[in-house]
């Protein structure tokens, strides 16, 4: 299975920010999206997650099966928000996202304990705090099992034991033959990834 | 799916304040006929049905607005529209109508009984209301949903889903008062147009999902 | 593909990969789309407009003469000539609902870069006709009546027509980026054109229901060809107008978004100057 893009162009409100990428992803392999602010990597992420259309060019699954017939069903995506109900606990909010994108790994409390929450499952998402939310979020990476993950600012708001706690799943990730196209501007740790460099470069 | 509608439940009950201010909302629309109208006991109760109608369809409409706005906003959407193809987007919408029918709106058709009660509806009146409320109100929330998908981007879109969607709501009002009315006047009517309400229904059980879920897509 | 008929676009700007990068499919469709590029159509359509809106014009003047020239009716007297205005909005109401529905599709299902433009375009002119439908139908209705206004079935359609007309323009204005603005604007149209006939029904069930005497019937085919003559050049020339007002609407839109186009560019260009 790979990942690959050719001569990708996204547009903001009908303005075309880049354009022109193109890359490919083995299993196992690790992209950098890197770049100033408003370069349009949160846009690319989006596009190739499926939900924005590409202005140009595509992405698309090579190899892809039917346990994993598309981009969307085959990644987890992580973008600014955490995609959790205040109103509910941790592991309420995990159970229903395991249950909902199923092919089940870890239980929710497991993935708590993997982002070091394990003690606070039972509380309201509402009453962590931003770093929290932030691996709380992580650990619906580890419920359920997708090869690729599209991480949009992965380490925001995570201290330095989370960031590396972090940078670790991503390592087995990896190791298990995942996929990881992250957006960032802090160095993640991860070994041997690609750099894709968006912004001045790129236009 | 089963698991999103619990979900959707459960965080209708918790968030709370939606059908109680929903049920106030009714509350409130009902009673002011009679301050407009006159007390006239005998107006009232003809009358009646329909404003018990037209009180749950405002108050209905009332909490749409936040049907996908707060998926949209803690980005939970994101996931839901890339779940497509293990969960068509679609029934996805559909499951999200029907608990928000069950938290929302449920709790306004429950109290029609009582609040026909100001209105001096005769006991086989109020249960034609609320049977009717009971079959047409989904209808309701249906269309509601492509309104709120329509508006999902807009920060205030509350008013403008009411504006879009009333025209659409037409028929089910007129169908649901027809048969409430049907059940207590004698010449006219009550399964015919309960008949054709529920067809409405069920029309807009396909219809709404599926135009909110292309709007869905599209539009965000 | 869909870049090269982006409407935001100004034809000079196109990055220069999309050409690169098309297969000969591609080449095929933008053949199809060169028809429908937007200068091209500014072009076609100020070339014909002129002549359209002569036309239009001449067509009218010829529909009100014949239609002051014909007889009156033996009933209705001198109102019955409201009747060669009040028709044609009527039509064109619905005409243009449904050409809006068809534009709908197009921004849908074929991703026409025009359709969106043409549906955009359409519903102001829509909500007029049909709000001049119901002003000439009251009108009408005061002597034939005796009251501004009756829960005629039929008025009582139209009336929800302008309401959705209403709600799309709403809607359309509400959304100001111009695609995302276009397809909600065709979803809705969609949803309503779907909608119409339910609420025909559901509008005569209950019009039979509250008011089982029927004032007035208006049977196309049973009318004398004296008076059916006027009424269809009548008809005739008030779509030509439409036609021209759309069209001119069209290009006013397009123009609106170059010009939208431009201003960012403009923007972007001092900001690069800056930094």
């Amino acid at each position: 299975m790979r990942l690959a893009a050719e001569n990708l162009g996204g547009e903001r409100g009908g303005e075309p920010i880049f354009s022109g990428l193109s890359f490919t992803l083995a299993r196992g392999q690790a992209l950098m999206v890197t770049g100033p602010n408003g370069a349009g990597k949160s846009t690319l992420l989006r596009i190739i997650a499926g939900l924005l259309p590409p202005a140009a060019g595509s992405v698309d699954l090579r190899g892809a099966d039917e346990t994993w017939p598309d981009i969307g069903s085959a990644a987890h995506y992580l973008g600014h928000l955490n995609a959790m109900k205040t109103a509910l606990s941790l592991e309420e909010n995990l159970s229903f996202w395991r249950d909902f994108l199923g092919a089940p790994k870890l239980m929710p409390r497991k993935a708590l304990d993997e982002v070091g929450l394990g003690e606070i499952g039972h509380l309201p998402f509402a009453y962590l705090s931003t770093g929290q939310r932030r691996r709380a979020a992580i650990a619906r990476l580890l419920v359920s099992y997708r090869p690729i993950w599209l991480l949009d600012e992965p380490t925001a708001g995570l201290d330095r034991t989370a960031e590396q706690r972090f940078s670790r799943l991503m390592q087995e990730h990896l190791e298990e033959g995942g996929m990881i196209v992250a957006a960032t501007h802090l160095p993640l740790g991860i070994k041997g990834a690609q750099e894709l460099k968006m912004g001045e470069a790129a236009r | 799916m089963l698991a999103l509608y619990a979900r959707e439940v459960k965080l209708g009950i918790r968030a709370g304040s939606g059908a109680l201010t929903g049920v106030l909302f009714f509350l409130a629309v009902v009673t002011v006929i009679p301050f407009g109208v006159g007390p006239d006991l005998n107006l009232l109760a003809r009358i009646g049905p329909a404003v018990l109608w037209i009180g749950a369809l405002l108050a209905s409409l009332l909490a749409l607005e936040r049907l996908f706005q707060a998926d949209r906003e803690d980005g939970t959407l994101d996931l839901l529209l890339m779940s497509d193809h293990r969960h068509m987007v679609a029934l996805t919408v559909l499951v999200k109508c029907l608990a928000h029918w069950t938290t929302g709106v449920l709790p306004l058709v429950a109290v029609t009984p009582f609040l026909g009660l100001f209105m001096n509806v005769p006991p086989l009146g109020l249960g034609a209301a609320t049977l009717t409320l009971l079959v047409g109100t989904p209808a309701i929330t249906f269309i509601g949903a492509v309104g709120a998908a329509l508006t999902v981007a807009l920060p205030r879109g509350g008013v403008l889903v009411s504006v879009l969607v009333l025209p659409l709501v037409v028929p089910v009002l007129i169908f649901g008062v027809a048969a409430s009315r049907g059940a207590m006047a004698d010449p006219d009517p009550f399964l015919p147009p309960f008949l054709i309400l529920s067809a409405l229904t069920l029309f807009f059980a396909v219809l709404g999902p599926a135009a909110a879920a292309l709007a869905l897509r599209h539009i965000d | 593909m869909r870049a090269c008929g982006n409407l935001n676009e100004l034809p000079e700007s196109l990055p220069a990969f999309i050409y690169v990068s098309m297969s000969d499919t591609a080449k095929q469709t933008s053949r199809l789309m060169a028809l429908a590029n937007p200068t091209r159509f500014l072009e076609i359509a100020g070339a014909i407009l002129p002549w359209l809106s002569c036309a239009a014009l001449f067509v009218l003047a010829a529909g009100l003469w014949l239609a002051f020239a014909a007889p009156e009716d033996y009933q209705q007297g001198i109102t019955v000539r409201i009747m060669y205005i009040h028709v044609p909005f009527a039509w064109l109401a619905m005409f243009c609902y449904g050409l809006m529905a068809l534009s709908a599709l197009g921004t849908l299902v074929w991703r026409h870069p025009l359709a969106d433009v043409s549906l955009k375009a359409a519903a102001p002119i829509g909500a007029v006709f049909t709000a001049l439908a119901l002003a000439t139908g009251s009108i009408w209705g005061k002597p034939m009546w005796g009251t501004w206004w009756v829960w005629d079935a039929r008025l009582t359609s139209v009336f929800v027509l302008f309401l959705m007309y209403l709600g799309i323009i709403a809607l359309t204005r509400a959304l100001d980026e111009p695609t995302r603005a276009a397809r909600a604007a065709a979803i809705l149209t969609l949803v309503g054109f779907i909608n119409i006939p339910i609420i025909k029904f559901s509008v005569d069930w209950w019009n039979t229901l509250h008011q089982p005497a029927s004032v007035f019937r208006f049977d196309g085919p049973t009318i004398h060809p004296s008076l059916l003559w006027p009424l269809l050049i009548s008809a005739l020339g008030f779509t030509l107008l439409f036609i021209t007002l759309h069209l001119m609407a069209m290009r006013t839109e397009i123009w609106r978004r170059r010009v939208g186009t431009m201003r960012r560019l403009s923007a972007r260009a001092a900001e690069g100057q800056a930094s």
